[in-house]
This record gives C-alpha cells, sequence and structure tokens, in this order.
C-alpha cells in the first residue's frame, strides 16, 4: 500500500498500486487485481484518479510507440506515453499532436479518458476527435479493439469516460502537418467581458489558438490578457534567421534540470496578502507584452511545464480546480455572476483562464466541451470557506445550464452532474464492473 | 552507423539507453532478450523513434554458457561491434532465496555468472580488433553484503570482481570496460520496492548517466553520483557499527 494523491493534493490515503509494464499482459493483472482504476501521470486535480484503500494500476510503464506512417501521420502507441514525448520526436519531423491541454505531461490514455481540450477546441475540436482507435482491456480478462465504424457506442463511452469502461492499452491517433515548432502570437489587454467577447468571437475564424487570462478579483472592471496563435510555416520561420538562436536556447534550457519547488511551504502561498498584487502585477507585465511576436509551442503551451511541483505552491492542504462550461447564450451574465461572487467571498484565485469552446458537439458520451465560454480557476483548499464558495458558483453554472469537468472536480454535487451530463443513464451500460473510482462512487453511486 | 549491441534488451534500463542512442544519431542495434515477443515490442519502439536507425531482434538463453557463445559469435560475424551493454538481471527476493536453494541458485546464475560469460565472449573478438566497449551494468548491492539483498548483491560483487580483473587485462589495449554501479531505480524490476513507497532515482536520469559513462570510456559509473559517496561510507562503517544496522 503506498499513499497516492492527485494534482489538487487534497488527499493522501493508501493504494495498492500495481505497475503495468508489458502491454501483453495487462489483462491478466487487471483480472487479479479488482476492482481497481487506471492511474496516469497523475494530472488530474480531483477524485477522477483515485480509487481510495483499493487498486490503482499504474500505466506510465507502458510507454512504447508502435507504429508510425510518415505519409499519413498516423501514430500507433501504448497509453502511457506522454504528450510530451509525442511532441518532441515527432515535431522535428513535421508532425503534431493536433489538441494538448496546458500541460504535456499527461499520459495519451489519460487525453483521452477525459477527452482534455486546448486552446484551438474551436479549430479541431477535442483530444477525442483525433482518436482513430484504441484497445481497451476489461477487468474480465479480455482485450478489445474499439473504432468508430465497428464500435461506435462503446468508443463514445471510453472518449471522456473517466477509465470506467476499462484500461485503455493502445491508441492510434492522427497527428497534423506543422510547418515549424513557432506559433506567431498577439496578446491584447482587454476590459471587461464584453469586450473579451467581441475579441474572441473576432478571431475565431483567422486564429487558431485563442485563450485568455483574467483578472478574477477585479470584480465588474474584469480585464484580463487576450492571447491568440497562429502556427507559422516553415517558409515563415525561415525567413527569421533569429529564430534559431532561439530554439537553441530553448532546447538547452529544456535539457538542463528543470526548476522546481523544492517542498511544500506550511501555508499556501496563494493567500489574501499574495493574490492581488499578482494579479495586478501579471496584468501589467502582460501588457507591456501587447502586440505581435513569435513564441516557441512549448512556452507559448504549457507555461507551467518548467516549473516541476508547481502544486506544491498552495500548500499542505492542496487545492482546487474549479473548470465550467455554459452556453453561449446568457453565458456572459454567467460567467460576470461567477467573478463577482469570487470577487465578494474574498476567495480568490491566480489569473483565472477564460476561453470560448467552438459550435461542436464532443464525441464522448461524458465529454467535457460543448458550444459555450469555459471558466478555470484555482482556489487554495481553506476549508468549509471554499467549499461554499463553490457552492455559489454551482448555483451560477446550474442556473446557465452548464456543467463542470471532471478531470478537474473533486466535490460537485451528484445532481448538478446529472444534469450536466444528460448522457450519463446511457454511459451507464458500457462500464466495466470491475472499475472503481472515488469519483464513480460519489457521483454515480458505484 | 555505430554497432550497439544490448543484451537484455527489455530491461527498462537498458531500453531507456537505446532511446538515447538513436536520438543522438542512427545506430545499428542488436537487441537481445529472453522473450522474442517482448524484445520485438523494444524494437518496435526504436524503430518509430528512428526510422534510420537499423534494429535487429535476437533471442538467446542466458544461463548456457554454449548457448551464450553461438548468441555472441552470430552477433560478431554479422557486424564489428562498437560497444556492448550488458544489462540483464532479476531482483530475487532474498526471503526466497534463504527458503529455496533453486531460486538462489537461478538468481546468482542470471546476476552473476550468466552477465560475466557474455563479456568474456565479446572480450574475444573485441581485442582482435582493439576497438570497442564492454558495458556491465553492476551494483551498488555489490559493494557490500547486506542481509536484505546479499544473494542479489554477492552475484552483482561477481560482476564487480570480474570487470576489476578484465579492465586490467585491456589496459594496455583500446578496448574498454565499463563498471555500472546504479542505486535503486524505479524500474519493472524494482516495481514491488516502489508499491511499498521507497524513493528511487528515475530510469530517464540513470540512462542518462549509462550513455554518458560509455561514451567516456570510465571505469566505474555510480548513477545517481550520490552513491559513490554512500557506499563509500557504507563500505567503510566498523563491523560493529554496521551490523547493528537494519539495511
Amino acid at each position: 500500500m503506498k499513499p497516492v494523491s492527485a494534482w489538487g493534493r487534497l488527499s493522501n490515503d493508501l493504494h495498492d498500486v500495481h505497475v503495468l509494464t508489458d502491454r501483453a499482459h495487462v489483462a491478466p493483472v487487471l483480472a487479479a487485481h479488482r476492482p481497481g482504476l487506471a492511474f496516469g501521470n497523475g494530472r488530474s486535480y480531483g477524485d477522477v484518479c483515485l480509487n481510495p484503500h483499493g487498486h490503482l494500476w499504474h500505466t506510465t510503464g507502458l510507454n512504447k510507440f508502435m507504429a508510425f506512417d510518415d505519409a499519413t501521420g498516423r501514430l500507433v502507441c501504448e497509453a502511457g506515453v506522454l504528450l510530451r514525448d509525442i511532441q518532441r520526436l515527432f515535431v522535428p519531423r513535421g508532425w503534431m499532436l493536433p489538441v494538448t491541454p496546458g500541460t504535456q505531461l499527461i499520459t495519451v490514455g489519460g487525453a483521452i479518458a477525459n477527452d482534455v481540450h486546448g486552446k484551438n477546441h474551436h479549430a479541431v475540436g477535442s483530444f477525442g476527435d483525433h482518436v482513430l482507435g484504441v484497445s481497451l482491456a476489461r477487468t474480465t480478462g479480455e482485450v478489445l479493439s474499439l473504432d468508430w465504424t465497428q464500435t461506435p457506442a462503446l468508443m463514445s463511452a471510453t472518449l471522456g469516460g473517466l477509465g470506467l469502461t476499462g484500461v485503455i492499452v493502445t491508441a492510434e491517433l492522427q497527428l497534423r502537418r506543422v510547418g515549424s515548432p513557432w506559433l506567431r502570437t498577439e496578446t491584447l489587454p482587454y476590459q471587461g467581458l464584453t469586450e473579451f467577447f467581441e475579441l474572441a468571437d473576432a478571431s475565431e475564424h483567422d486564429w487558431e489558438h485563442t485563450v485568455s487570462w483574467i483578472d478574477c478579483l477585479a470584480g465588474q472592471t474584469a480585464r484580463g490578457i487576450f492571447m491568440r496563435a497562429n502556427p507559422m510555416s516553415a517558409p515563415q520561420a525561415a525567413a527569421m534567421p533569429s529564430l534559431k538562436a532561439v530554439l537553441a536556447a530553448h532546447q538547452q534550457k529544456t535539457q538542463s534540470q528543470p526548476l522546481r519547488m523544492p517542498f511544500v511551504p506550511p501555508l499556501s502561498l496563494v493567500n489574501g496578502l499574495s493574490l492581488k498584487p499578482f494579479n495586478m502585477a501579471y496584468y501589467e507585465l502582460q501588457k507591456l507584452k501587447s502586440g505581435f511576436d513569435v513564441a516557441h509551442y512549448e512556452p507559448f503551451s504549457y507555461p507551467l511545464d518548467n516549473l516541476q511541483d508547481w502544486n506544491r505552491m498552495y500548500g499542505p492542504r492542496g487545492f482546487y480546480q474549479y473548470q465550467s462550461v455554459v452556453p453561449r447564450e446568457g453565458g456572459q451574465l454567467a460567467v460576470q455572476a461567477m467573478l463577482d461572487a469570487i470577487a465578494a467571498s474574498g476567495e480568490g484565485s491566480f489569473l483565472a483562464v477564460l476561453k470560448t469552446f467552438g459550435n461542436r458537439e464532443a464525441k464522448g458520451m461524458l465529454s467535457f466541451p460543448e458550444p459555450g465560454v469555459t471558466l478555470a480557476l484555482d482556489f487554495p483548499n481553506r476549508g468549509q470557506r471554499t467549499l461554499q464558495l463553490m457552492d455559489r458558483l454551482d448555483a451560477i453554472v446550474r442556473e446557465a445550464k452548464g456543467r463542470l469537468y471532471m478531470a478537474k472536480d473533486a466535490r460537485m454535487p451528484r445532481d448538478l452532474f446529472e444534469a450536466g451530463y444528460p448522457r450519463l443513464s446511457e454511459f451507464a451500460a458500457h462500464r466495466d464492473a470491475g472499475i472503481s473510482s472515488a469519483m464513480s462512487r460519489r457521483l454515480m453511486g458505484v | 552507423m555505430q554497432h550497439i549491441v544490448i543484451i537484455g534488451a527489455t530491461s527498462a534500463m537498458a531500453e531507456h539507453c537505446a532511446r538515447l542512442w538513436v536520438q543522438a544519431a542512427p545506430v545499428r542495434l542488436t537487441l537481445v532478450g529472453r522473450d522474442e515477443a517482448r524484445t520485438r515490442r523494444v524494437a518496435d519502439d526504436l524503430r518509430v523513434r528512428s526510422p534510420q536507425s537499423d534494429v535487429h531482434v535476437m533471442t538467446s538463453d542466458f544461463v548456457d554458457a554454449a548457448a551464450i557463445q553461438r548468441t555472441v559469435s552470430h552477433i560478431v560475424n554479422q557486424a564489428a561491434v562498437d560497444v556492448v551493454l550488458i544489462a540483464h538481471g532479476v531482483l530475487s527476493g532474498q526471503g526466497t532465496c534463504q527458503d529455496d536453494l533453486l531460486a538462489c541458485d537461478a538468481a546468482l546464475q542470471v546476476n552473476g555468472v550468466s552477465p560475466v560469460l557474455f563479456a568474456e565472449a565479446f572480450a574475444k573478438p573485441m581485442v582482435a580488433t582493439n576497438h570497442g566497449t564492454i558495458a556491465i551494468i553492476g551494483s551498488v548491492a555489490g559493494d557490500r553484503g547486506r542481509k536484505t539483498n546479499y544473494v542479489y548483491g554477492a552475484a552483482k560483487g561477481l560482476v564487480s570482481r570480474y570487470a576489476q580483473g578484465m579492465q586490467h587485462r585491456l589496459a594496455q589495449t583500446n578496448v574498454k570496460v565499463v563498471l555500472i554501479k546504479p542505486g535503486p531505480t524505479d524500474t519493472p524490476m524494482t516495481s514491488d520496492l516502489k508499491a511499498k513507497g521507497q524513493k528511487m532515482a528515475s530510469v530517464e536520469v540513470v540512462a542518462q548517466d549509462i550513455v554518458k559513462g560509455i561514451a567516456s570510456g570510465k571505469p566505474v559509473v555510480y548513477t545517481p553520483g550520490i552513491w559513490q559517496v554512500i557506499m563509500l561510507v557504507v563500505m567503510h562503517l566498523p563491523r560493529f557499527v554496521f551490523n547493528k544496522l537494519n539495511i
């Protein structure tokens, strides 16, 4: 038995850990140690990856590539491969993952099980839109090959299925062509949500990546930084010889030891004293960067990946992340109401992330992304006060007919989950009876 | 292209070394394992990582001297060898070895005798060409016998002493012998220890040290480096102190 925490560090319960290393032997391990749950690289925040006092099947040892077709960009690999390993291998060869979240330190299996999204959702959808097939080990000992034509229902349940339909052992992914590792970026400060939505709408057509940081403590005068970016083609990048030196410096930096949060401070470093000045300083610093620039995809897309264990800065009690999506109709009012509630509570978040999703439904039965606007916030765990604030945010999300992101949730009530995910009963039929998580017991009863 | 041979290619340390090698430049790789399907899975991974590399797979018995001789002769007849990494091993529980003489015998064979036989078989042709590096993975456990793993430690101690002698023998040639002594490393071999919560070095870091050590031809490589200091202390503890320790 070994203590295991999720990324939010809200709990540290003992788990009976089994390390999966050989894809040929996954099914027997599951059959011998059930009920259990797959655990990837532990980057989901709440209890979706935990099974306290039960079995946990570690998948990061399943990290082999299996086949790649350089003509079509189809990659077959084991599910424990990290997105970073795919990117670092294939970007120099002119291929990239079409969708990644704000960290590349997650496994392929985790990306599928949570149907993760990125800053380019409006352009290319979520991770699952680029998954061609998976092999799924069930705790009965069988291994199933899934794809969208032969087994559409189980495929749709497994994509975004929180690991509850079986253990994803291998996956076939469609990579996309990319001309260079460079992005042409533009940074635009904005004042208020109306301006944010104007920028988001105006950018949707011509910009592949869009995201914004918002100062959630500023209330009615919410101000933020809107960032948009497009990949640069090889000729564009070649026309800027100075980029080579930047790339060399970047590579040297990534090959040296990354910075690490060396210990858990006794108190959260994110607190009433630090938040306001931080948000203000961040806003002013980013404002200085207004205008066009060129960025390497790694620091632009994964700003925190080079600070290992950054989750420790929230102190020994950990933190919650709260990410919601609400439909565009009424979305601005709902987001404003959430920002007001946060400002009034005095429970701050580091600069929150605000982004619009494109007008497309995800393929997974329990996938999070849907047309609308999504707001993501971090809250240091201060017990009852923090939970009460999130209850108020729940009410706003419920009223706006939105939903919360399970990859980040640790506490949403069951009725909000059921209202937000209408395909739940359809999903239930595809579950593997030998799999259970803290979250599935909390939200689905088993 | 450099020709690198890996004995025990499915070992996690060896696999990560191979990943670093193919990432640096295309190489000819000969992967030798006991289980053909598993060795092929490693080869497929390396081929995706480096389509320009030339990856070969072989299987062999690892404890039969005649089989080892045949395997090595076959390899050296195919192409001259630049680097051999002998990486296989099994972490047999000390308790099992004490209870079961057959398990004890198997542990000594596969962790001690087998690597020595492979190294000896490669030495002859490499001395003949006066070129190449023989790297053997030993262990910090071979530095001083401890009650919690002395059967494994004794086998690794055999490897240490053997490598030392071979370094002496080949000192006047261009063939280098590198002995690698990893501390506890996060690999499938140690997954039980990991499940119990023991802290371990990442296999990526250890593989980097091994590849660097082989490139420089260093006679002894402790990895992570801190183990050189730790073992210096452990080896010099007076027995009356050492015997009181529960390690």
